[in-house]
């Protein structure tokens, strides 16, 4: 993966633009990790809506019914992610009108540094497509949208079965 | 001039400045009873002059006590104390015997709606908090404004009554912080000034102003030095003095160079004429450090801090308006209103006051800044703020952001993997 190039269109906007719904979990404020992930998936020709920092799990909901993006990204520093992204993801994945959008999450999930190889399989488990430890590379998180299914969003829905 | 209660936090700052000593303090917070006790031990122990410090976690600061209770029964280790959810017994055993009049215990939060919170620190009989209705709201939170003035306003009456049992409640404002990085000094100055106006509007007669090292040593010294004249000007009636934050932004990587912006700071601590400084551990950039990690730290500051205060100290070569800049936004913000709490939710929906890079709904979100090329934090827009043109206005773009972001980062991570591979001199291959 060079990184280089538009990313393929998955096809749900008019102008086939991929669409990433950009969002952090309800306890964790910071927002520069938003700021700059924005910013990158911008510069890889991809929209971006930014729901910023703390958002209730119930806003996040909603703008994904009122949005219907491509794919949901999380992202957390502030080391509650795993307990705040197992409750996230319990809800995401009870909705029927979430259930199979794409929802990856990343940053520093833990307070202790080192990525917990147990709890990041748990919320795979629980149905997030992707985790992007503390370590990873935006470019990794650029391959994952990359290597989307590039059918029609609605049909790439229907097709995909339940998350892992 | 003011006299202190037999045990006060303000006194404790108070006497340390007058025996020449900079009080160093951790930042610190852990889940863990017995673990957050044995933090208080350790940093009393350190051997350095220190306060201890509680520092709550996230789920406190958002008030999601039903997500708190789900972590703690899961055996989550969480990113601090949670002092409102333990039974009060569980705190006061923490401080039980530690905290004390050689060793105050401060409570660090970042709750735009602290009212629990206050609650706990005034039942528990502790003295001394941190915050303020800006600066824990539109970094923290998705809050309005106005709710988190009105929440801070009944918060700060409620702990200075606590002055009726004879404490002298103390609350610092994390004004000048805001995001960590990226907010020229200016604005955190009139910020933190104008938040202890408002603490004193409240009732309370012992602050701190705050100031975290930014980008670049003289302007910082500069902003120190206005920050004390402002603080003068402005809170001369009531007990106040200055408090440093080593480096609040995205952090050296390695040890040496995060060692050596935590020297740095200690240096501006002192020759600004800070009392207290809140130090950073190499742990900064990976993860949530150890009690070891902030004891070490402790030291390395307090010594850092005492060679300097051997070399005196020295002058500003170039004044740049910092105090100038300030005085007139503190001045505008203060001629919205009798109170200073109406005036700063005014000064922000017109836009007289406006935090770089915000995204908190009330922000009005017009002003940018950037590190020039010689590493000064600059203006690149300042908005409708009341601070003149900025002569060159400019576009921030995406990766004129990202370098300013990272500038301190590389800067000394750069210096520190150069010094490392530099071998000492006269020494043969082999030697060592
Ligand atoms: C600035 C800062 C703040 C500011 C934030 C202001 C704001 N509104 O944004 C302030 C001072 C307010 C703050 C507050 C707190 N902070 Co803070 N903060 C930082 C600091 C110093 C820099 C963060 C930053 O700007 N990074 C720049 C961005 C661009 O990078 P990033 O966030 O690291 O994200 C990178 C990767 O993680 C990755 N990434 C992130 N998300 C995702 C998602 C995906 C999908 C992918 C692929 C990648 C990815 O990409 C980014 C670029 O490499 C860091 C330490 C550091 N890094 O130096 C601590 C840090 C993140 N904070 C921390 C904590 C704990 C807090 C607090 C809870 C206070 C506390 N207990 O200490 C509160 C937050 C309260 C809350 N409700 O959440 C801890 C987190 C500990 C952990 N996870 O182990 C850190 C690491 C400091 C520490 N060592 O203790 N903080």
């Amino acid at each position: 993966m060079t990184g280089s190039g538009p990313v393929r269109p998955t096809g749900s906007a008019e102008d086939g633009v991929m669409r990433v719904l950009l969002s952090s979990v309800p306890s964790d404020a910071h927002t520069w990790n938003l700021v700059f992930l924005q910013l990158a998936l911008e510069q890889a020709g991809i929209r971006v809506r930014n729901l910023g920092a703390c958002v209730p799990t119930s806003s996040l909901l909603d703008a994904v019914d009122d949005w219907r993006p491509d794919v949901v990204v999380i992202s957390t520093v502030n080391g509650h992610g795993y307990p705040d992204g197992r409750h996230l993801i319990g809800e995401f994945r009870a909705r029927p009108s979430s259930r199979s959008i794409p929802i990856v999450i990343g940053g520093k999930l833990g307070i202790a540094g080192a990525s917990d190889r147990h709890r990041i399989r748990e919320l795979v488990r629980l149905g997030f497509d992707a985790v992007f430890p503390d370590d990873s590379d935006f470019v990794e998180l650029e391959s994952f949208l990359r290597s989307l299914p590039t059918t029609t969003a609605g049909a790439m829905r229907s097709e995909r079965g339940p998350a892992c | 001039m003011l006299t202190y209660p037999s045990a006060s936090f303000g006194g404790y700052v108070d006497s340390a400045y007058r025996s020449g000593d900079l009080v160093v303090q951790p930042r610190m917070g852990f889940s863990a009873p017995e673990t957050m006790r044995r933090g208080l031990i350790e940093v009393r122990r350190s051997g350095v002059p220190t306060v201890g410090t509680i520092t709550l976690d996230s789920y406190t600061r958002t008030g999601d006590y039903q997500a708190l209770r789900r972590a703690l029964d899961d055996g989550v280790s969480l990113n601090g104390f949670p002092i409102v959810t333990y039974p009060h017994e569980v705190t006061a055993s923490v401080l039980e015997g530690v905290w004390s009049s050689e060793f105050p215990v401060q409570v660090r939060h970042g709750c735009p709606l602290p009212e629990d919170i206050f609650a706990a620190i005034s039942d528990l009989g502790l003295d001394a908090s941190e915050g303020g209705p800006v600066s824990y709201c539109l970094p923290y939170s998705r809050v309005p404004l106005e709710d988190s003035i009105e929440a801070w306003a009944r918060a700060c009456e409620r702990f200075a009554a606590t002055s009726g049992r004879g404490v002298l409640p103390h609350v610092e404002s994390f004004g000048g912080c805001m995001l960590g990085q990226l907010c020229p000094p200016s604005l955190l100055l009139a910020l933190t000034v104008l938040e202890g106006i408002f603490f004193r509007a409240h009732g309370l007669t012992s602050v701190s102003l705050s100031y975290a090292q930014q980008t670049h040593p003289e302007q910082d010294l500069e902003a120190l030095t206005a920050l004390r004249r402002l603080g003068q000007e402005f809170l001369s009636d009531i007990d106040w003095h200055t408090v440093v934050y080593a480096y609040m932004g995205v952090y050296p990587f390695e040890r040496l160079a995060a060692e050596a912006l935590l020297r740095d700071a200690a240096e501006l601590a002192v020759r600004g004429g800070a009392r207290r400084l809140l130090v950073k551990t190499p742990a900064e950039a990976h993860r949530i450090p150890t009690i070891a990690e902030n004891v070490r730290s402790l030291r390395l500051a307090a010594a850092a801090a005492a060679e300097v205060g051997n070399a005196g100290t020295s002058g500003i070569r170039r004044e740049t308006g910092i105090y100038e800049e300030a005085g007139a936004l503190i001045e505008a913000v203060l001629e919205l209103g009798e109170d200073p709490g109406t005036a700063l939710g005014r000064a922000f929906e017109r836009g007289l006051l406006d935090v770089p890079y915000c995204l908190h709904p009330d922000n009005p979100g017009r002003a940018r800044s950037y590190v020039d090329e010689t590493g000064r934090l600059r203006w690149a827009s300042v908005g409708a703020m009341p601070i003149g043109q900025v002569a060159d206005t400019r576009e921030i773009t995406g990766s004129d952001l990202l370098a300013s972001l990272y500038y301190v980062q590389r800067k000394y991570d750069r210096r520190a993997s150069h010094e490392a591979c530099v071998k000492p001199e006269g020494i043969e291959p082999g030697e060592i």
